[in-house]
């Protein structure tokens, strides 16, 4: 009897792995394209954390009871922890934190381009919790079963994390609509600014998206973009009749025979936009980054230093 | 101890529970500016783990600030809440001593605001752990594993950057210069904490000294940097009489309570 690995390529052993659900590990034999597609996709999520702090950070100081302001800077400091967990994940696939934030500082890498909208009124804390954060778990959760065992690890921490920022979201949400009017005309105006931005979340439409196919074969994704964006809309618009708000597309409509809502088009132009760095806050987000980075350079570097001095020490009185 | 008042300054000051109250805004005070100044750095540390670090140690100030205050509100017996006393008090009513209100600046210069925070905030702790009223020793217990914590973080900053690169020598002699003039407010008692110090509630500063001087001294012995000489210690804070930074701090920190008043968020 000759063993699978006799008959099968590597690449065809691989990929018998990924059809059983056999988590794909750092040190199994990987097809390069695998590898460059999950170091892009797990570096682009860390970053997308990393940013992501930006436009939360920018109400902690603001926040309107104690209460919220813990709640909020707790939330926050859960996107910073996802960010490492997500760094170490594609660590493993051999690259390195700092190669991979000089690839976020360049341009080069990507992070999610909702976070180059601007957060302006207390709504928007509840917006990013609610909406953005549940566009983040549609994406995310199918990522637990992803093929590449760190990946998926780290993904069910996140998940975990997501899904009470979600509810905090909505909370702020339900606590503004049954507040004073000026409270649900807050919300209401953050709902019109953000609901757009969240449907593009998903990415561009199927037919637009060539990497999809690919990544579905090899597991990295489960669902396609246009099928989450579904499941969002069908989601959403029932929890913003709850609360009493109007999502901004007149041509959302229940439809009785696909069992979904219909919905407008993207603005593809907006998206495309953003995207390619045209956002309203592209350009301060970066810097913002930039500018942390490079301010601490002279940190990073004294506790370098201090750590050698102190090995050397070691030694000498070793 | 006793808790009644010494016969010098019966009829001259008010009664316990009255002279507690301000010590407590006080404390609550102090915790809430501090925390609210870490926050700024949240998203813009360092590197990552210190980002954590930072909004780690907000966090538990926030926390001990929050205990403070639900106990401040229930002295005063008023029906005010946690959220009037942070949000609807002004400047001159705050009661947090100078250093903590001060800028972050660099990251030493926040390093060193933290450090000397730190040891006072440790050592008073493991004091008012002891107090006779119950409440505040329960909140001291709570939040001292934090302070140790926080101590540690601070002290192991201090000495990475004292005895790091050129740099970062120069950088913490800088904050060291431009901070160390706040440290004397921490431990000056004012009337109200003479009062409540002779009752028993809350412990004696001086008694403190020989160990935070201790403290300082390895500290800055590892960092390689000379004890500073004695400066002028800068007063004010702890009654009402703040630096300009408050001003804008609480602006920011007021900014929902006071456009929206009255409303439930």
């Amino acid at each position: 009897m000759e063993t699978l690995e006799q008959v099968l390529t590597p690449e065809e052993q691989f990929q018998a792995h990924i059809d059983a659900d056999i988590r794909i590990e750092p040190k199994d034999w990987m097809p390069d394209a695998y590898r460059k597609t999950l170091i892009r996709q797990i570096s682009q999520h860390a970053h997308s954390e990393l940013v992501g702090m930006l436009p939360e950070g920018n109400w902690i100081t603001r926040a309107p009871s104690l209460k919220r302001k813990a709640i909020l800077l707790a939330k926050v400091q859960d996107e910073a922890g996802h960010g490492l967990y997500l760094y170490s994940a594609a660590e493993t696939l051999g690259t390195s934190r700092d190669q991979m934030l000089a690839d976020l500082h360049s341009g080069k890498a990507k992070y999610s381009s909702i976070f180059n909208y601007p957060t302006l009124s207390w709504a928007d804390m509840g917006c990013v919790g609610w909406l953005v954060d549940g566009a983040a778990i549609l994406n995310q959760v199918p990522l637990c079963r992803t093929s590449y065992g760190p990946y998926a690890r780290a993904m069910v921490r996140v998940c975990k994390e997501e899904s009470f920022h979600q509810r905090q979201g909505f909370e702020i949400m339900q606590t503004l609509c049954e507040g004073a009017p000026a409270q649900k005309e807050m919300a209401q105006e953050a709902l019109n600014r953000w609901w757009w931005p969240t449907l593009m979340m998903f990415g561009p439409k199927d037919a637009d998206s060539p990497n999809t196919e690919q990544s579905m074969k090899w597991r990295i994704k489960r669902f396609t973009n246009d099928e989450l964006r579904q499941k969002f809309v069908d989601m959403m618009v029932p929890q913003a009749e709850f609360l009493g708000l109007t999502v901004p597309d007149e041509k959302v409509k229940w439809n009785e025979a696909r069992q979904a809502y219909d919905f407008g088009e993207v603005d593809w132009n907006e998206f495309w936009a953003v995207v390619k760095g045209n956002g309203l806050c592209n350009h301060e987000r970066l810097q913002a980054r930039v500018q942390a980075h490079e301010e601490g350079a002279w940190v990073r570097e004294a506790a370098l230093a201090h750590a050698a001095k102190r090995k050397e020490r070691a030694a000498v009185t070793a | 101890m006793s808790a009644t008042l010494p016969e010098t300054l019966a009829g001259i000051v008010p009664a316990a529970p009255n002279l507690l109250f301000p010590f407590v805004l006080q404390l609550a005070d102090t915790s809430l500016i501090l925390a609210h100044r870490l926050s700024e750095w949240c998203g813009h540390g360092p590197v990552l783990e210190q980002d954590l670090a930072l909004a780690n140690i907000a966090l538990d100030l926030l926390g001990e600030a929050r205990s403070y205050y639900q106990y401040a509100a229930e002295l005063e017996g008023q029906g005010r809440t946690e959220d009037d006393l942070a949000y609807l008090r002004s400047a001159v009513e705050y009661r947090n001593p100078l250093l903590v209100e001060q800028p972050n600046g660099d990251f030493a210069h926040t390093v060193v605001r933290q450090f000397l925070f730190d040891n006072f905030h440790y050592h008073l702790l493991q004091a008012l752990k002891e107090s006779a009223d119950a409440q505040l020793a329960a909140i001291a217990e709570k939040s001292l594993k934090e302070a140790a914590y926080h101590l540690k973080w601070s002290s192991e900053w201090v000495i990475r950057l004292g005895d790091g690169t050129a740099e970062s020598r120069q950088r913490l002699d800088k904050a060291i210069a431009a901070l160390w003039r706040f440290a004397g407010e921490l431990t000056t008692p004012t009337t109200t904490e003479t009062c409540l110090q002779r009752l028993g509630l809350v412990p004696d500063y001086a008694a403190l000294l020989p160990a935070m001087e201790a403290h300082v001294a390895h500290v800055l012995g590892e960092a390689t940097v000379p004890v500073p000489e004695a400066v002028f210690a800068q007063q004010g804070g702890k009654m009402g009489r703040h630096s300009e930074h408050l001003g804008y701090l609480l602006a920011e920190l007021q900014y929902m309570q006071r456009s929206y008043p009255g409303l439930t968020w």
